[in-house]
């Protein structure tokens, strides 16, 4: 073994089970790495003091995992990002970590996030923003950043992250890896604080499709804990697929140029290229309703959130300010200090789209849409095996530079909300590097590729074949590669 | 004015007797420690989903099937956003729209639905309680948090407060025959809201309403709905209007009192939850719910008096299914005599025996056998034993058992067949008290009693005493 | 759009203060994203089935089987101040 950091979390894997790698040696090597966080990405790292007893695992086999702060792990500091729980260390711990633990992987750490995943950028966290890997003046996407960061800036082989309304793909695409959000339902959602119940979905952030499938392998099952999990029927197996013959994948043809940057449509055309060299065939498929995900996004999302973080009150657990007044004076000191201000806005936004006289024109609107873009997928996908975007409509912007205005910030959704909204499979792999608009060094750029529900294996051997095709091996400065 | 004239409906909320919580595996219990039976469900802490009770399901389906409901073939869960510290989610989950049990009925009141929720925690105000600061406080005991609850709703189908206790008594009566409640009242395992508004009589459209909590006895909820009619009336009477409003029922004063409630509190903003998928029940689930039904207490009543009972001896067999069984049995056994009569022995001189001998239980559990009381009523309704024997017999009955037959030779209580030794007694009685005897000549019938009286005593009630006014009627 | 009036009655309803300043940012903010979202409103979906779920489950329920529930400490453990075994809030009374 010359350097143990630079295998893929499947070549570790396969390295411990054949007996050639020290499971002890190689996660004490990533503990030292993850140690080495510059980017302000780990919000807790298991140095092995007395929290770690809390989440020891049976055997190590797994590669060691970074763990997005929105995961309860039990006896261990779980903040989802907000200053609300700062301090709180939850009695239970939640399904998606367990199965880890029980494949025998250790976890390395929390990684620092959006406040209850809402956000693009994770300049949204009460504990400040991750740097992105890459270029420290910008963002690394949100709100699964620093889980993205983690696996870009070498400080975790793999992690986990949630996507809501492409928090895992975003993050992915701004930091040059792979980036899994599986069907709503294919993973149990038992234990991951919620942001919006009906969207949120546990997915993988890996450096290759096939540490994703390996991770997606572990991850997925029907929970007896969540009534709305289903799982993978037949589990998850490694991609083997070479090319894409036979394969067809569909643009929207509602894809306007003006959504976004040139740098990124260069590299969606050179991949499109790529997918015809390997075999592969572009169709143009029409998703009439998609235009409207983000103001249905926006509706649904806040208005299950405002209802999630009412548990939020100052009474049973975390923070309480404001205790020596009467209940409802003690109720809105504790959320308004405990919150901050997206979060706020989301709850106000969602709190007036549920109250009376608004809830079917926002609500029950926004639910009809969504039902819309479902049948707009179905149709599509009649047609063709996949649907292909960009993942994200730019590279990653500027720390602050969307900060003060909300709506622009949202709008870095456009691509992979649609997804989101109808529950189906995407994954978002690096495609090539681009300049950002306004110039500076070449950024990572994503593309996504988007199945039917529960298509996830098709989703992953194609993934892999493209990947393979492309070939993406540049990595952040100070990284090689 | 045209006489107003009362509108009520009720809300009723009953606890389920299942082993656990509605959508965690936390037991359920009553009056233990404070914050035992919690777990990070039913304290909602971050990131936990809930799974409803198969059971809870079960139960709901057989009350919906009790009431006559329509079952929906597909319903589901909505969220009731409101903050309250024995809320932890700060929302219940209810029904919304769509409730698991529609339009039933029950008596002569209709059922507006029935649906399935999670009850809140308790809480109990305390004052400074050694602090420095603050204005009291609560501590709140989620043990109840969460308890599988099935919301009763009323069409506004009752006319009074008496007529709506006593329809309460029957829902109660007939969820405790389910077996699916404790139903009690005290311990709030059935809790009871009354909507309640007046009109002029004869009028279609309905008064506004005001709803009454906390009447935690069926007496305390007559009392209630009679005080809150009585202050509507006046205040209609008087020109006024009733305001909407929820008032709180003071069992002390027996006074209602009204809950301001902060006018956003009512925007409970509902929204189907996400965290649950519906429920469809199974034609499995559906007819077993059917067949679990026991005879009912409507039914019950309803078969008693084509049998000829009176409606109030029907009523207390139905509301005591032990007991009706019992007189169901003795019925059979005692051929020859009418039901009518028997019903009469059981609720009548068998329970006032079994009262005076302060007996536990009821005459199930007694020592008087169906055959042997019925062997009883016989004889008394074949006059081989006087009244006032038969209840002697049934005295000794109760106390030691037996059969009556054998108590009655034992007892010598057989009624005298032999009319010439009475006749001796009756000549005696009359001799030893003249001045009746004079009174009857001259046409006071009262005065009868006195000699009938003092024959009974010498004869230890043996007598007939159609016989013995026969014999006195024959001497004058 | 939304009215000042409104957003401090929805603030109310979420039970979050807001500072003067708040309030104003709020306006301006929640105004340009509903004027965005209110695109929706104009749409004919007239007999679209609403869609509040993704997944094509029913009953999926649990066996009335009681599961261990946490020991009173650790459920009173992150309490901001338990009393007496229970979880502690001030008095709604003193409104
Ligand atoms: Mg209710
Ligand atoms: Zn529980």
């Amino acid at each position: 073994m010359t350097d143990l950091l630079a295998l893929t979390a499947l070549e570790a894997h396969e390295a411990m089970v054949a007996g050639d790698l020290d499971a002890g040696e190689y996660t004490a090597a990533w503990r030292e790495a993850a140690a080495g966080d510059e980017l302000n990405a780990y919000l807790w790292r298991d140095e092995g003091g007395e929290e770690a007893g809390a989440i020891a695992v049976e055997r190590d086999c797994i590669a060691p995992i970074a763990v997005k702060d929105i995961f309860c792990t039990e006896g261990v500091p779980t903040t989802a990002g907000s200053r609300i729980l700062e301090g709180y260390r939850p009695p239970y711990t939640s399904t998606a970590v367990r199965k880890l633990l029980e494949a025998g992987a250790p976890v390395l750490g929390k990684t620092n996030m959006d406040e209850f995943a809402m956000g693009s950028s994770n300049e949204n966290s009460a504990y400040g923003p991750v740097l992105n890997p890459w270029d420290r003046g910008r963002v690394p996407g949100g709100s699964s950043g620093g889980s993205a960061a983690v696996v870009a800036g070498g400080l975790a082989p793999w992690a986990i992250g949630t996507d809501t309304g492409g928090s895992i793909r975003q993050p992915a695409a701004f930091c040059g890896i792979v980036g899994l959000k599986p069907t709503y339902g294919a993973i149990s959602r038992y234990g991951m604080i919620a942001f919006a119940s009906s969207l949120d979905q546990c997915g993988p952030l890996t450096r290759t499709v096939s540490d994703a499938a390996l991770l997606l392998g572990i991850l997925q099952g029907k929970d007896p804990c969540d009534s709305t999990s289903v799982g993978l029927e037949g589990g998850v197996a490694l991609p083997g697929r070479e090319d894409l013959s036979g394969l067809r994948f569909g643009v929207p043809a509602e894809l306007g140029h003006d959504e976004y940057d040139s740098g990124v449509r260069a590299v969606f055309e050179a991949t499109l290229e790529k997918i015809e060299e390997l075999g592969g065939e572009i169709a143009e498929v029409s998703l009439p309703s998609s235009e409207h995900g983000i103001s249905a996004y926006y509706v649904i999302a806040p208005a299950e959130a405002s209802s999630n973080l009412a548990r939020y009150d100052g009474v049973r657990y975390g923070m309480r300010a404001g205790g020596d007044g009467d209940l409802i004076e003690m109720y809105e000191t504790t959320r308004s200090e405990g919150f901050g201000a997206e979060v706020k806005r989301r709850i106000m936004l969602g709190t007036y789209a549920l109250s009376s006289g608004y809830y079917e024109a926002y609500y029950g609107q926004a639910q009809k849409v969504r039902t819309r873009i479902a049948e707009d997928f179905e149709g599509a996908f009649s047609g063709v095996d996949f649907v292909v975007t960009p993942t994200a409509p730019s590279v990653a912007f500027g720390l602050g530079e969307k900060t003060d205005d909300p709506l622009a910030m949202y709008l870095n959704d456009f691509f992979t909300v649609p997804m989101s909204l109808a529950g189906i499979p995407a994954i978002s792999i690096p495609a090539g590097l681009a300049e950002p608009e306004g110039g500076g060094p070449q950024l990572p750029v994503g593309f996504q590729i988007a199945a039917p529900a529960f298509a996830e294996q098709r989703l992953l051997d194609a993934a892999h074949a493209l990947e393979q095709g492309i070939g993406f091996d540049a990595r952040p400065e100070g990284l090689g590669g | 004015m045209a006489e107003l004239e009362a509108v009520i409906g009720l809300e009723i909320h009953v606890q389920l007797a299942t082993k656990t919580k509605m959508f965690c595996g936390c037991e359920l219990s009553f009056g233990d420690e404070p914050n035992v039976h919690t777990c990070p469900i039913c304290l909602a802490h971050p990131g936990v989903l809930p799974v409803p009770n198969e059971q809870a399901i079960r139960y709901a389906l057989q009350i919906g099937a009790a009431l006559n409901c329509e079952i929906a073939p597909r319903s589901i869960f909505h969220r009731k956003n409101y903050f309250y510290p024995d809320s932890p989610k700060a929302y219940q989950i209810s029904q919304y729209d769509i409730p698991i049990c529609g339009a039933g009925r029950l008596g002569d009141v209709r059922i507006h639905r029935a649906h399935l929720e999670e009850d809140a925690a308790k809480m109990i105000h305390v004052g400074e309680s050694g602090r420095i600061h603050g204005s009291g406080a609560s501590l709140v005991d989620f043990n109840r948090g969460g308890t599988p609850l099935v919301e009763i709703v009323t069409e506004p189908d009752l006319r009074g407060a008496a007529e709506a206790a006593n329809w309460a008594r029957l829902l109660r009566e007939t969820v405790r025959q389910l077996g699916v409640s404790d139903v009690n009242m005290e311990e709030g395992s059935l809790r009871v809201d009354a909507n309640v508004s007046v009109r002029p009589a004869g009028s279609e459209e309905l008064g506004t309403k005001t709803e009454l909590k906390n009447m935690n006895s069926f007496r305390f909820l007559q009392r209630g709905v009679e005080a809150e009619l009585a202050r509507q009336r006046e205040l209609v009477e008087a020109g006024g209007t009733v305001e909407q409003e929820t008032l709180h029922f003071d069992p002390a004063s027996g006074s209602l009192t009204s809950l301001r409630l902060k006018e956003e509190a009512h925007d409970y903003r509902y929204f189907p939850e996400p965290d649950l998928v519906p429920l469809a029940p199974t034609a499995e689930m559906l007819r077993e719910a059917c067949e679990s039904l026991p005879e009912l207490p409507v039914a019950r009543i309803a078969r008693y008096e084509e049998m000829g009972l009176a409606h109030d001896v029907a009523l207390t067999l139905a509301t005591g299914p032990e007991t009706a069984d019992y007189f169901e049995r003795t019925a059979a056994a005692a051929d020859g005599v009418e039901a009518k009569v028997v019903g009469n022995w059981v609720t009548g001189e068998l329970a006032a025996a079994l009262r005076q001998a302060n007996a536990e239980g009821g005459a199930a559990s007694s020592k008087v056998s169906p055959e042997s009381l019925a062997a009883l009523v016989a004889l008394v309704q074949a006059k081989k034993i006087s009244h006032g024997s038969g209840k002697t017999v049934l005295g000794i009955m109760v106390a030691e058992g037996g059969d009556p037959a054998a108590i009655v030779e034992r007892e010598g209580l057989a009624q005298m067949s032999d009319s010439g030794e009475l006749e001796a007694i009756v000549e005696k009685a009359m001799a030893d008290n003249p001045d009746a005897v004079e009174k009857i000549r001259e046409g006071n019938g009262k005065a009868i009693g006195a000699i009938v009286g003092a024959v009974m005593r010498e004869t230890k009630g043996r007598a007939d005493g159609g016989e013995v006014n026969r014999l006195i009627q024959e001497k004058l | 759009m939304i009215e000042r009036e409104q957003v401090l009655h929805v603030a109310r309803l979420a039970r979050l203060r807001l500072s003067e300043q708040e309030v104003e940012t709020m306006v301006g903010e929640l105004s340009g994203i509903l004027d965005h979202v209110d695109r929706i409103g104009n749409l004919d979906l007239e007999g679209v089935e609403p869609t509040s779920h993704v997944v094509a489950l029913e009953n999926v329920l649990r066996a009335d089987e009681p599961r261990p529930s946490l020991p009173r400490d650790v459920a009173l453990a992150p309490a901001p101040e338990p009393q007496d075994g229970a979880f502690r809030a001030p008095s709604p009374q003193a409104e």
